[in-house]
């Protein structure tokens, strides 16, 4: 009845698996291949093809196209062939006429009188009684700058004294006391203003260092300067100036002193490092037969120096000994000089060499008219125009029988220059006129005392600043006569430069 | 095209001349003699002040008209020929020595 049921298995497939798995898709996906390719190609045969014309000296930079590409006009021809006929006539009528010779136009209001604007005082360096050594002033030309040492003093001196700046546009400006004033701890004997930056000064001091101050910076105005180092001057640096450097817009310092040594100084950080040096010495300078050997030390101690605005590689140095030199800045000639620990080789920049004068040699200048031209002042009170091309002067005029320490061109009228005196005036000349008596005679009031040093305002040109013994700054505002270009100027001053020297 | 190069080159080798534009009546100009922005700068200035004297005197007389400016300065003397479509500007030095 019973009997042993085997069952068979049952199977049930999972229903959650397969459904999963029933989503389960797989996919490709491939790129297509990268194609790269090579190819090469050799040229067999070069050439190269060359050709040059010779500029036309007319038309020969057409506007606004060249040749034949540009577009034909019509009716020029024939309104050129109308208006020439005329244009000539004139042109030829124009040439020979003299109808406006002597006629002058007075646009501006004319000044008659030569006044003194302003007289500028530090009262604490009158107190000591410094002098004013040097005086600048900035680009822009609102901004004075004068620097207080001595020049009657042959000591050591440490004595404290300072750089004092006035800006002359500022409202409310008081001549007794100066915008900015900064100490320095030795006396300051020379002064420049950059030409293009207004806040930098370079000066040099009695010690013989150069400094650069920044006269933005309130707490510490100095920029660089090169210390006590064995590349700086150990004698008073009489002169400073800017001079362009090699790359573009950058500002060299150059100074020179009593020491023989002209340097070219880099500033660099806070530190102005020797770029260049040149030394003055006595067996060194171009032949001149009246100078006397031997006399005192071998180097030519440099009291004045001046640049030349037409060629940046000459420059012309006035000496303690009298000697006026030609130099040049790519001078190769190494100096006769002992090495003294210089940190670079000095060489030997004098060309040619003026005649000589009977004592220091205190301010040269160049003629900003004539790449020619320049005149020197010395402690003999001639005021001498030499043309850079013959050792003897075109004209040596008397100014004053007492020392000159200062001269310089006026900036707009070609003829006319003047020279600072050792008994506090300041002398115009005017070399149109006939008589060679001055233009103008400025007193300084300073009872006496010399004027040392002296400045054109380089925007308003009217302006002539004068620094003196007695530590003040006095601007004098020229007369119209003085500063307005008259007819024919240029060629008379062309004419003086091609005389010949008797 | 050469005889407009020639006529320019002949008023250009005249005594004293600096130099020599012609500008169209738009006061661009064509042809010169001086660089570009000296060019530039006369081409402009001439021809609105050349227009205004135009304007001036015609203004005065309606049958009237300019035909010539001439002004004088301390260092040049520059003359425009003025015309419907053309204008002739020359610059000259009136004082310049001959040059020997």
């Amino acid at each position: 009845m019973f009997n042993d049921e085997a069952l068979d298995a049952v199977g049930f497939e999972s229903q959650w698996r397969k459904s999963l798995e029933l989503e389960q898709e797989s996919r490709g996906c491939q790129t297509r291949p990268v194609r790269t390719a090579e190819a090469q190609v050799q040229v067999l045969l070069t050439s190269d093809n060359g050709t040059q014309t010779d500029p036309q000296d007319h038309l020969a930079h057409q506007f606004p196209l060249e040749g034949e590409l540009r577009p034909t006009f019509s009716g020029l021809s024939d309104f050129l062939h109308r208006v020439e006929d005329m244009i000539v006539k004139e042109l030829a009528k124009n040439a020979k006429s003299h109808a406006f010779d002597g006629f002058d136009v007075n646009w501006e209001d004319q000044n008659e009188t030569v006044s003194c604007k302003h007289r500028l005082q530090h009262l604490v360096a009158q107190e000591k009684g410094l002098h004013v050594t040097s005086i600048s002033w900035s680009c822009t030309g609102s901004v004075i700058a004068c620097a207080f040492g001595r020049v009657d003093d042959g000591d050591w001196s440490a004595e404290k004294s300072c750089v004092c700046t006035w800006n002359l546009d500022r409202r409310g400006l008081n001549p007794k006391r100066p915008n900015t004033v900064i100490d320095v701890a030795r006396p300051v004997m020379s002064l420049s203003f950059h030409p293009t930056s207004p806040s930098l000064i370079a000066g040099g001091l009695y010690s013989g260092e150069v400094v650069v101050w920044d006269t933005n910076r309130t707490q510490d105005p100095v920029l660089a300067q090169t210390g006590m180092s064995t590349d700086a001057h150990r004698e008073p640096v009489y002169q400073v100036a800017w001079v362009p450097g090699q790359r573009r817009g950058e500002m060299l310092v150059l100074s020179a002193g009593s020491g023989g040594r002209v340097l070219l100084w880099t500033v660099d950080g806070g530190s102005l490092v020797l770029s260049a040096g040149y030394a003055l010495v006595r067996q060194q300078v171009p032949h001149n037969s009246s100078l006397s050997k031997g006399r005192g030390s071998s180097n030519v101690g440099v009291t004045s120096l001046a640049l030349s605005p037409w060629d940046s590689d000459t420059f012309l140095v006035g000496s303690e000994g009298g000697l006026v030199l030609k130099c040049s800045f790519s001078a190769q000639e190494l100096a006769a000089a002992p090495p003294d620990g210089e940190s670079v080789a000095l060489r030997a920049p004098a060309q040619f060499s003026f005649s000589p004068r009977g004592g220091p040699v205190h301010s040269l200048h160049y003629s900003p008219f004539h790449r020619n031209l320049f005149v020197s002042v010395g402690t003999d009170g001639l005021a001498r125009l030499h043309s850079l091309l013959q050792p003897d002067p075109l004209l040596s005029l008397r100014v004053s029988d007492s020392y000159l320490f200062g001269v310089r061109w006026s900036p707009t009228r070609p003829l006319v220059f003047a020279a600072a005196t050792g008994q506090g005036l300041v002398q115009i000349f005017d070399l149109g006129r006939k008589s060679l008596r001055p233009a103008a005679t400025m007193d300084q009031l300073t009872s006496g005392q010399p004027a040392y040093c002296m400045e054109f305002n380089p925007c308003q040109t009217d302006l002539l600043a004068v620094g003196n013994a007695d530590g003040s700054v006095n601007i004098w505002h020229l007369s119209t006569e003085l500063t307005e270009q008259g007819h024919r100027e240029t060629a008379q001053l062309e004419q003086l430069a091609n005389e010949v020297a008797e | 095209m050469a005889e407009v190069e020639e006529t320019l080159k002949r008023i250009q080798t005249h005594k004293g001349v600096i130099g020599t534009i012609v500008v169209n009546a738009e006061g661009i100009p064509i042809r010169t003699t001086l660089d570009n922005s000296a060019t530039v700068q006369y081409a402009g200035l001439l021809h609105q002040l050349t227009m205004k004297a135009r304007s001036t005197v015609r203004d005065i007389d309606p049958q009237n008209d300019l035909t010539f400016l001439r002004i004088r300065s301390k260092k040049h003397e520059i003359m425009a020929a003025p015309d419907k479509e053309y204008m002739l500007i020359v610059i000259q030095n009136p004082s310049e020595q001959p040059q020997d």
